[in-house]
């Protein structure tokens, strides 16, 4: 009882049910995909050593989406807008730019309308969370589902053929040593450009500031309302990179299903980063890292019969590591005091 | 009667802000759709006609019909809305009060108008097609109850977007007992339906527990969760579930279907519409429902009142699991899509809690504007079809459409904002 006591004004005893339920929950899904077995780990490290250099290389084509969707997030997250359209960011680039690679006749360009398309909505996102005081939550979903829909309908109207468009090879951007895609070193370079930007300089801290304690930059001279559009546009921007390199620089189509869960996946990379763009290139890595390995258990000879679940258990990890992670450490890694919330001068 | 009159103005005063925000949003949704038919050459006036087909209706008559039912039914709801807010102020509860000739005389004209007006408006219904009309009614059933899980959680100051994975985990729990156990008949509906929304609620408990007890931002956990459901769904349906088909869970037995009404209607749409009332009365009517509406409101003012806001916050997650159990049941054992099977692709089943946001959005948080708004959505899906067979146009547009409702239903106070941003550009353009 004094235990129980002790843990009370600590307040530890919330957070240890907490992580118990999610820990209980995750067995649960172990044993209701039957996964509590050794094959699992003896199939993992036969994936692991035979096949790592396929493996990489999937996992750098993965990464490259989400690091920098998370490092654009992580940007306006710092300036305080919370923006979860990231899914839908990817599914409109996508389709705006791959018909940008078309009609300009490059894969590159293809790559920048991409990167302008997801300007564009991360400047509409935040001029009407910013001016017009909208619910950034509700307008994140509205982009998501407007996305969903629109991805499919431009699919139907400009290629005329529902569900499915190939991009012609002389777009697909080129691989480097036939191993890794150039988009990838941009990411990191951009993880990396963000972390000083963040950390090193002056508008980095007028971006964390906006984002802390916005009344502060308003007493200073400084506009709350600029520095947040430009971030919110920056990181949307990148995003829509990420999202014109799905069928520019990977698959070399378009589908309808193509990036069903990336969003998400990004934003679960932001969430675990604590918003640190190096540390979301890392987590970034591993989660790619994880889908890829789904991807390759799943083709594996003899394992569905084996192993049925491993293949959506393994989709599943992110998902659950972020749910572990953010319960393990709500309290140390804090998220902006502004997050969310529309700045009004009084 | 002077009195009730003024409940009834006092009730429209209530409702116009909100109706008419609402309808703003949904022209500028249009507005914009019509944009997107025009960019491609299509012709949005005669694209939007077909849609109507989804609402039933095919001629003028029809048409003409359907705005007589419309503001009917606006003058039904205001007239019993007026009734059940002001009624014990201006009439007194007739079974509360000594029962005098007053009240005796005022309930029986209350019945009498609610009466008539029903009948006039099951007289419009001949207008309209009998078949499209079911169908869009069975679209709408899914989508009240998701939208009861966001507009709950928005009550309760809770942005709750995991209908989605509760509408998965409900459908596949409804596949589980309506496929593979054999019970009688009038026991195995209800047992399947009362199992999906546990299932669903259960779902829902695991982000409660986290926002109570560990302060996880309920966006990042009911996201997460929705995801895992996403993956889980799909192994459970081909590894523990299935039937002869392939991909897909056993088909439903006969004992566990709802019986029936017409095209893919079947009565599951009186249990939707019993749960929008249950849940309208439970906000409403009830003490605990009134504490989770201050908590939404003013979380300060319900802590100093002493009242327990994780209660509060566990309350509006379980019924927003249960009603999103529901409607994954509803497309299970409530409507004969697939032959009465749950496919592994989801594809009858996703989207549903994504869209319950939007009829949320629109239905302004209230489980009685929800099925208003859910009606006016389902038959926008149920049209879009019409849109494709008639001219082309790719029926996804509607989705697209009901994104851009969401996005303009997001700013608040809109009609006042856009009211202001008008006079700001006439102020620029007149003499300077």
């Amino acid at each position: 009882m004094r235990i129980l006591a002790w843990l009370q004004r600590k307040k530890i005893l919330g957070r240890l049910i907490s992580v118990v339920a999610v820990l209980v929950f995750i067995l649960y899904l172990l044993w209701a995909h039957d996964l509590l077995r050794v094959e699992l780990f003896e199939y993992t490290v036969r994936a692991l050593t035979e096949n790592w250099k396929a493996l990489l290389l999937s996992t750098s084509l993965l990464a490259t989406p989400l690091t920098l969707a998370a490092v654009g997030e992580c940007i306006n997250e710092r300036a305080g807008l919370f923006n979860i359209g990231l899914e839908g960011i990817f599914f409109l680039s996508v389709v705006i730019g791959v018909r940008g690679a078309e009609i300009i006749g490059s894969g590159v360009a293809g790559l920048l309308v991409g990167l302008l398309t997801g300007a564009l909505i991360g400047f509409i996102f935040s001029v009407l969370a910013v001016y017009l005081r909208a619910n950034q939550l509700v307008l994140g979903m509205g982009i998501n589902i407007f996305a969903m829909g629109m991805l499919a309908y431009l699919l139907a109207t400009i290629w005329a053929f529902p569900g499915i468009h190939s991009v012609r090879q002389e777009f697909h951007i080129p691989k480097m040593l036939g191993f890794f895609t150039p988009v990838f070193f941009v990411a990191v370079i951009a993880a990396i450009l963000a972390h000083i930007l963040i950390h090193r300089t002056l508008f980095g801290i007028r971006i964390r500031a906006a984002g802390e304690k916005p009344e502060a930059v308003d007493v200073a001279g400084v506009r709350v309302d600029r520095i947040r559009i430009l971030a919110c546009t920056v990181g949307a921007a990148l995003a829509g990179l990420g999202g014109a390199f799905f069928a520019l620089g990977w698959f070399g189509e378009i589908v309808k299903e193509m990036a069903v869960g990336m969003g998400f996946i990004a934003l679960a990379v932001v969430v675990v980063a604590g918003l640190e763009p190096l540390l979301a290139l890392a987590i970034a890595f591993v989660f790619g890292f994880v889908r890829a390995l789904a991807d390759w258990v799943a083709t594996m000879p003899g394992i569905n019969a084996v192993l049925p679940g491993a293949f959506y258990i393994m989709h599943m990890v992110p998902f659950l590591v972020t749910i572990l992670v953010v319960t393990i450490f709500i309290g140390r890694r804090r998220f902006p005091r502004a997050l969310g919330k529309p700045y009004i001068r009084e | 009667m002077t009195r009730l009159f003024d409940a009834i103005r006092g009730y429209l005063i209530t409702l116009k802000r909100p109706l008419a925000e609402s309808l703003f949003a949904l022209l500028i949704g249009l507005l914009i759709g019509a944009g997107f038919m025009l960019a491609f050459g299509y012709d949005p006036i005669m694209g939007y006609i077909s849609m109507l087909k989804g609402f039933g209706i095919f001629t003028i008559e029809g048409f003409l019909a359907v705005l007589a039912i419309i503001a009917l039914g606006l003058l039904l709801t205001t007239f019993i809305g007026a009734y059940w807010a002001k009624i014990p102020q201006a009439l007194a509860w007739p079974w509360r009060k000594k029962i005098s000739r007053r009240s005796i005389s005022s309930v029986a004209i209350v019945v009498f108008i609610v009466v008539f007006i029903l009948f006039l408006i099951s007289r419009m219904l001949e207008f309209l097609d009998k078949v499209e009309l079911m169908e869009m009614l069975a679209y709408s059933v899914p989508l009240m109850l998701t939208a009861i899980t966001f507009a709950v959680g928005m009550r309760a100051g809770i942005f709750n977007i995991g209908a989605e994975g509760q509408v998965y985990m409900g459908a596949v729990a409804a596949a589980w007992i309506g496929g593979h156990f054999v019970l009688p008949a009038g026991l195995h509906l209800f047992a399947t339906t009362a199992f999906a929304m546990l299932i669903g609620a259960a779902w829902a408990l695991l982000p409660a527990i986290l926002k109570i007890r560990a302060g996880v931002h309920e966006v990042i956990s009911t996201i997460m969760l929705n995801w895992v459901a996403f993956f889980h769904v799909p192994y459970l349906i081909i590894n523990r579930f299935a039937g002869v088909y392939a991909e897909r869970t056993a088909t439903i037995l006969p004992t566990a279907r709802y019986p029936i009404l017409g095209a893919s209607l079947t009565a599951v749409i009186f249990v939707a519409l019993a749960a929008c009332v249950v849940v309208y009365i439970l906000l409403w009517r009830t003490r605990a429902g009134y504490e989770l509406r201050l908590v939404g409101d003013n979380p300060d003012a319900a802590r100093y009142a002493g009242i327990s806001i994780r209660r509060a916050i566990l309350i509006s997650f379980i019924i927003g699991g249960m009603a999103a159990g529901l409607a994954g049941a509803s497309q299970t054992i409530g409507r004969p899509l697939m032959g009465w099977t749950l496919p592994a692709t989801l594809g009858t089943v996703f989207g549903l809690g994504f869209w319950g946001i939007g009829i949320a959005v629109v239905g302004r948080n209230h489980p009685i504007g929800g099925i208003f708004a859910a009606l006016l959505f389902a038959g926008m899906l149920n049209g879009a079809k019409f849109m494709e067979y008639d001219w082309g146009i790719s029926s996804e547009l509607v989705v697209a459409i009901q994104g851009v409702i969401i996005i303009a239903l997001a700013i608040p106070a809109l009609l006042a904002t856009s009211r202001r941003g008008v006079r700001r550009l006439k102020i620029r353009r007149g003499p300077r």
